[in-house]
């Protein structure tokens, strides 16, 4: 028996939610004097947490048409704008934290940190771009665009780089993670080059 | 003898004085001391060493209140307990908590060696009990712009460095953190170059403000904040606070140190906390104090230039970070 699209999605959603139900939870808890997991550094903690499922939620993304082609698992083109709609998600959250809670609106601070340190460059640049890609996710949008909505929508390829160059630039000795995602990336990224260069590979 | 040791039945410093008084002993001490007229001063000072197990001895008597303690509010034992930085247990602030539990702190000996004249292999008691502990509440500034205020117990590294008595071709010192990679399982990944080393130039160490640190909040070092023995610099940022100490040598070379040899660019030898000189991936003009919201601006040595600026007179602290 298989579940109809509506539970399926009704599924992703929850999964896709779950972190961020987590992380507001652990807030409610230190907000209320109790023993929570968001350590004595909570803001630093959260801005680490937020990005690495903003990070895990791209890579995801472009992980579903690979897998799509080689395995034939045509219905997960269902969930792709639900994948990057909240890796969008994450992304917001991750940039309120650093100008809100990190830097409380400390406008010149921030600004500054753009323009002098690549790393935060480089992110700023990532979860600007995706902006636009949010806006035209509707259908209408990719009615009105046509083709070029494709072309637009390939900036994802640029975002994931630009963002797993970000996190292994933020991070200070301990390379695993980032690495780890540095991997996937050039995994989904190589695919791409290999079947526009000609290669094609199916298990179905 | 300043170690006693205490039966595990005995009744822990930090037990009788709840943190929310303890945060109020200064004033409670003010008037301690216009009555008793620096009684509290000269109170005696007494460290116990954990004889069985490591967590449930505590330093009792140590109120002795300091020229150097700042007045600002002490950080809550348990952010300091349970938020640092200490690889030796894993790269998360939470690991070193988590897993310090492993490291076996009594027996503990100090190899003591280079340019000086009582070279040798000094037990824990042999190396801090000839000195008088204090209590002095620091500033700590982390070089990831994070800063606590932390009730330190220890001696001044100056009584120990004058007892060694180092010759007239030393220099610096540097010290050595424990390697043994079943103690300490953040070890089994080459994350640093194992064992952790730091140094600082002797007349640095020789400072009053610095401190051989052996206990904090009134008990001894947990595990994870460097028991036994760790160096305290508040002038300088935290990585500087070399933790687990085994080996102290004198040197006429600049020792190299840890993160300096991992990231030459990021971290240097002197790691003095200078608001003006960024770290390459964020600025140091501000730190967020562990416990409140907004950041604050980052003084100058941590606000102890008074007490040091002196050392580095002339010095280009762009080109000596």
């Amino acid at each position: 028996m298989r579940l109809s699209l509506f539970y399926q999605k009704a599924i992703v959603h929850l999964l896709a939610l779950l972190p961020a139900l987590w992380l507001f939870w652990q807030g409610w808890l230190l907000y209320d004097y109790q023993d929570h997991a968001l350590t004595a550094n909570p803001i630093q903690y959260i801005n680490q947490y937020t990005g690495d499922w903003a990070i895990r939620l791209i890579l995801l993304g472009l992980a579903l048409t690979p897998l799509r082609q080689v395995f034939g698992w045509n219905r997960l083109i269902q969930f792709r704008r639900m994948i990057g709609l909240y890796a969008f998600f994450y992304v917001m959250l991750h940039l309120v934290n650093f100008m809100v809670l990190d830097h409380f609106f400390d406008w010149a601070t921030i600004i500054k940190d753009v323009i002098k340190r690549p790393a935060i460059t480089f992110g700023m640049i990532a979860a600007t771009l995706l902006i636009p890609l949010a806006v035209t996710s509707t259908k209408g949008w990719v009615r009105r665009l046509g083709k070029k909505w494709i072309k637009l929508h390939q900036l994802i390829y640029v975002i994931g780089a630009l963002a797993v160059v970000h996190n292994i630039m933020m991070v200070k000795a301990d390379l695993r993670e980032p690495l780890i995602h540095l991997g996937i990336l050039i995994i989904l990224l190589g695919y791409r080059l290999a079947r526009r260069a000609g290669f094609t590979y199916s298990m179905t | 003898m300043l170690f006693k040791f205490l039966k595990a039945s005995d009744v822990k410093s930090s037990e009788i004085t709840p943190e929310r008084l303890y945060h109020g002993r200064r004033d409670f001490m003010a008037d301690a001391a216009r009555i008793g007229a620096g009684v509290a001063a000269t109170a005696a000072v007494g460290i116990a060493v954990p004889k069985a197990a490591a967590q449930s001895a505590a330093l009792q008597g140590v109120r002795k209140i300091s020229a150097y303690d700042t007045d600002e509010r002490p950080t809550p034992f348990k952010a300091v307990t349970t938020y640092n930085n200490f690889y030796e247990f894993g790269t998360g602030k939470d690991d070193p908590a988590k897993n310090a539990h492993t490291l076996i702190t009594d027996p503990w000996s100090v190899k003591v060696d280079g340019h000086v004249d009582k070279p040798g292999t000094y037990s824990l008691d042999d190396l801090i009990s000839p000195h008088t502990m204090e209590e002095r509440l620091y500033r700590m500034r982390c070089v990831e712009a994070w800063s606590m205020v932390i009730p330190w117990v220890g001696v001044p590294l100056k009584d120990i460095i004058t007892r060694l008595g180092p010759t007239s071709k030393a220099k610096y010192i540097r010290f050595e953190t424990l390697e043994d990679h079943k103690q300490m399982p953040g070890q089994r990944r080459r994350v640093i170059n194992w064992p952790y080393v730091e140094g600082l130039r002797l007349d640095e160490a020789m400072h009053p403000l610095t401190l051989m640190a052996v206990g904090l909040y009134g008990q001894s070092l947990p595990n994870q904040n460097g028991a036994p023995l760790r160096l305290v610099v508040p002038w300088k940022y935290g990585f500087k606070g070399i933790k687990s100490i085994v080996r102290i040598s004198f040197t006429d070379r600049m020792p190299r140190n840890s993160w300096n040899e991992l990231a030459p660019n990021e971290y240097g030898f002197y790691a003095n906390v200078n608001p003006e000189i960024d770290h390459p991936r964020w600025s140091q003009a501000n730190e967020r104090r562990i416990g409140e919201f907004r950041r604050r601006k980052t003084l100058m040595f941590n606000g102890y230039g008074e007490e040091v600026a002196h050392l580095y007179a002339g010095m280009n602290l762009k080109k000596f970070y």
